[in-house]
C-alpha cells in the first residue's frame, strides 16, 4: 500500500479527518456541556466553543457531593477497575502456565472447559452469582464487585497461545539449571510475557472500569457506587431539572483514567498486540 | 568428572518403540559422537541421559549412580541445546548465572565461575549483553559458557552447531574439541553431521532406526563399517554399492552379469558389495579393472568428483585384476585428489584399490569378514 499518489494521499487523510472527527465530536460537546451554565446548556442551538464555568462546574461535580460522591465514586471505580484487571491476569497466567506445561488427566478437559465459559459472560449467569455474591455477604464490597468478574476465558487463552510459542527447549534449560515450576514460571515465563501482560491490562482495565450492570446489582449503599453508575443517577428523569453541566463534568472526568492508562501503557499495548517475542 | 554408562536402554512412545536396547560404556574424559539421520533417535538418547525424557527401560549410570529417577538438576550434566535455549530477557552473564543462582552459590564463587567462563569463550566484553544483541555464534558460546559455569560431570550437546553458517560451524566444532581437551569433561555430542563426527569423536555412536550400528572409534568406522548402513552413511560422497549373489569369490548379478573382484571373502549367498569413492583410483585403460563412463565431473580444487556410469566389459581383463563385467547402467562416484582432466562424455578406466572391496550380508546387512 505504499503509493506516491498525491490525490490518494488527500483522499485517505480527508477520510481519516472525518472519521476521527465523527469519533471525537461527541466528546467534545460533553467537555463543552461541561464549561457552560445551566441556563446555556439547556437552550438551543447546543453550544459548540467552550465556556467559562470550567473550574465552578468540575469543583462542584468533585467536591459538590449534592447528588453523588463523584471522587468516591471514581475511587471505587479504579479499585474494581484494577482489581479485575489484575485479578483476570493473574488467574489467566496461572491457569495457561497449569494448561501448557503440566500434564494432569482431564487437561484437555479442563482447557476447552475454561474456553465454553466465554459463552457465559456475566449478563447470562446474572441472577445465579448475585445470588451466591449475596450468600457470600459480598453486597457493597470491593469483593463483591471484583470477584465474581475475575475469570477471565480470553486472556487465559491468550496467555496460553503466548506459551504455547515459548520455546520448549527454555524450559528444559531451566529444568537443567534446576530450576523448579513455579521458578521458572517467575524468572522466565513472567518476564516474557511483560509486552503481553501490558496489552491485557489496558484491555482489562477499561472492560473493568466500564462495568455497569453488575455494580447496580451488588452495590446499593451510595459509597459504593461505581463512576458510570453515578453519571447514570445524575441523569436527570421525568420531571427533573438537573445539572447537565455537571453531569457533564463527572462524565468526562470518568473517561479521564482508563485515557490515562491508554496512553501511558500504549507503547507498551501496542508491542503486546504486535510483537512475536522468540 | 566421572564415566557414563548406558545398559540395555530402551524408549517407548506408547506403543512404538524408538530406541531399541542401546549399551555404551562411556570413559571418563571421552567425546562420544552420536550420529545418525534424523529420526534414529540420537536426540532422545541424549535427553534420556540429560533426564528430560523417562527412560522406558534398561538402566543409566553417571559415575557409579543410577541416575534413571534423578532429577536433571541433579545429575551433574550440563547441556548445549541447538537453539541455544538462551534465557531472552537476561543478560549473557545472568543467562550463565542462573543455574548458579538457584544453586545458591555465594555472589563470589558465581562472578569468579562466570568470569572464568567468559573469558575462556572470549565473551567477557559481552557480559551485559542481551542475547538479541549477539551474533549466532557469539550466542552458542554462551550457550556453552552456561553448561561450564556449572562445572558438571558430564557435557550434553544436542547439535549445538546446527543452526551456523558452514564458515563458524567449522571454528566452533575446533573450539569444542579443544574446550573439551583442556576441561577433560565427559561428553556426549549428537549431530547429523559426519564431518563433525568425524572430526570430533574418540568414538562414533552410529545410529539408525533407535539401534546403534556400530560404537568405535571414526577411523575404525570409517575403514570397517560394521552395517551397510554405516558403510553408506558414512563418507561423502557415500559408499558405491552393488547388489549380488557371491558364490565361490565371484559376485553374480541380478542380471546375469559377473563381477570378479581381487580379494573376496568366502561366504556364499546374497551380498552387497561396496567401494569407496576414494578407492576407485583413474588408470591407464589397459591397467583398469572397468571404465566409467562420466555423466558430470564436479571439480573443487583440492578434489574432484566424477560420477558416471560403468561403461561394461574392462578393457584389460587379465588374470588376478577385478573384472567388472558388463555391470552396465550402474552409477558409480570416484574421488579423486587434485583438478582431473575428464569431461563428461569420457570413458576412463578404473582400478580399485586394494582393501578397497567392503561386503556386506544382505539379510542381515552385517559386514561379512575379510578371507
Amino acid at each position: 500500500m505504499v503509493r506516491n499518489n498525491s490525490l490518494a494521499t488527500v483522499l485517505t487523510h480527508v477520510l481519516l479527518i472525518i472519521g476521527i472527527g465523527i469519533m471525537c465530536l461527541p466528546i467534545w460537546l460533553t467537555f463543552v456541556g461541561s464549561t457552560v451554565t445551566r441556563a446555556e446548556i439547556v437552550h438551543p442551538p447546543l453550544p459548540l466553543w467552550p465556556g467559562d464555568q470550567f473550574l465552578t462546574n468540575y469543583r462542584e461535580a468533585l467536591f459538590g457531593g449534592r447528588q453523588a460522591p463523584v471522587l468516591q465514586m471514581l475511587w471505587n471505580s479504579a479499585i474494581m477497575a484494577f482489581g479485575i484487571a489484575v485479578g483476570k491476569i493473574a488467574i489467566s497466567l496461572l491457569s495457561a502456565f497449569a494448561i501448557v506445561y503440566f500434564r494432569f488427566p482431564g487437561r484437555q478437559l479442563v482447557f476447552w472447559t475454561i474456553f465454553m465459559t466465554l459463552m457465559l459472560p456475566v449478563e447470562v449467569r446474572i441472577v445465579p452469582t448475585y445470588e451466591i455474591a449475596v450468600n457470600l455477604k459480598l453486597l457493597n464490597t470491593y469483593a463483591g464487585l471484583i470477584l465474581p468478574l475475575i475469570a477471565s476465558a480470553t486472556a487465559t487463552f491468550l496467555f496460553r497461545q503466548f506459551f504455547m510459542t515459548v520455546p520448549s527447549e527454555l524450559a528444559e534449560a531451566a529444568r537443567i539449571d534446576g530450576a523448579g515450576p513455579m521458578r521458572f514460571f517467575k524468572d522466565i515465563l513472567l518476564p516474557l510475557s511483560r509486552t503481553n501482560i501490558a496489552a491485557l491490562f489496558v484491555i482489562l482495565f477499561i472492560y473493568g472500569w466500564n462495568q455497569y450492570l453488575w455494580p447496580l446489582l451488588i452495590t446499593t449503599d451510595q459509597d459504593m457506587n461505581t463512576i458510570v453508575m453515578g453519571i447514570k443517577r445524575m441523569i436527570p428523569s421525568a420531571d427533573d431539572y438537573g445539572n447537565w453541566p455537571v453531569t457533564m463534568a463527572t462524565a468526562i472526568l470518568a473517561i479521564l483514567p482508563p485515557a490515562l492508562v491508554v496512553i501511558f501503557m500504549q507503547r507498551l499495548f501496542v508491542k503486546g498486540l504486535i510483537e512475536s517475542e522468540k | 568428572m566421572a564415566a557414563v554408562s548406558l545398559h540395555d536402554v530402551r524408549k517407548r512412545y506408547g506403543k512404538t518403540d524408538v530406541i531399541h536396547g542401546i549399551d555404551l560404556d562411556v570413559s571418563d574424559g571421552e567425546l562420544i559422537v552420536i550420529v545418525g539421520p534424523s529420526g534414529c533417535g540420537k536426540s532422545t538418547l541424549l535427553r534420556m541421559v540429560a533426564g528430560l525424557e523417562v527412560v522406558t527401560d534398561g538402566e543409566i549410570r553417571i559415575g557409579d549412580r543410577v541416575v534413571n529417577r534423578v532429577e536433571p538438576k541433579d545429575r551433574d550434566i550440563a547441556m548445549v541445546f541447538q537453539t541455544y535455549a538462551l534465557y531472552p530477557h537476561m543478560s549473557v552473564f545472568d543467562n550463565m548465572a542462573y543455574g548458579l543462582k538457584i544453586a545458591k552459590l555465594s555472589k563470589d564463587e558465581i562472578q569468579r565461575r562466570v568470569d572464568e567462563a567468559a573469558r575462556l569463550l572470549e565473551l567477557s566484553g559481552l557480559l551485559s549483553r542481551k542475547p538479541a544483541a549477539l551474533s549466532g555464534g557469539q550466542r552458542q558460546r554462551v550457550a556453552m559458557g552456561r553448561a561450564i559455569v556449572r562445572q558438571p560431570s558430564v557435557f550434553l550437546f544436542d547439535e549445538p552447531l546446527s543452526n551456523l553458517d558452514a564458515l563458524l560451524r567449522v571454528q566452533m566444532r575446533l573450539e569444542i574439541k579443544q574446550l573439551q581437551r583442556r576441561l577433560g569433561i565427559t561428553s556426549l555430542y549428537v549431530t547429523h553431521d559426519q564431518v563433525e563426527a568425524m572430526t570430533l569423536a574418540d568414538r562414533l555412536v552410529v545410529m539408525n532406526a533407535g539401534v546403534a550400528e556400530q560404537i568405535d572409534s571414526p577411523m575404525a568406522v570409517y575403514a570397517k563399517p560394521a552395517t551397510r548402513f554405516v558403510a553408506g552413511f558414512i563418507g561423502s560422497p557415500g559408499m558405491n554399492f552393488i547388489e549380488g549373489e557371491l558364490h565361490a569369490g565371484r559376485l553374480l548379478l541380478a542380471n546375469g552379469d559377473v563381477i570378479v573382484p581381487r580379494e573376496a571373502p568366502v561366504h556364499s549367498g546374497e551380498v552387497t558389495a561396496g567401494v569407496r569413492p576414494e578407492n576407485l583410483a583413474f588408470v591407464e585403460p589397459q591397467a583398469a579393472d572397468f571404465s566409467l563412463q562420466v555423466v558430470s565431473v564436479e571439480s573443487l580444487g583440492a578434489e574432484t568428483l566424477v560420477h558416471g556410469v560403468v561403461a561394461g566389459r574392462s578393457m584389460a581383463s587379465q588374470e588376478g585384476s577385478d573384472v567388472i563385467a558388463g555391470v552396465a547402467g550402474r552409477s558409480l562416484a570416484v574421488r579423486a585428489a587434485g583438478t582431473l582432466d575428464v569431461t563428461e562424455g569420457d570413458t576412463v578406466g578404473l582400478q580399485v584399490a586394494p582393501g578397497g572391496w567392503h561386503w556386506f550380508d544382505n539379510t542381515s546387512g552385517r559386514r561379512i569378514p575379510e578371507a
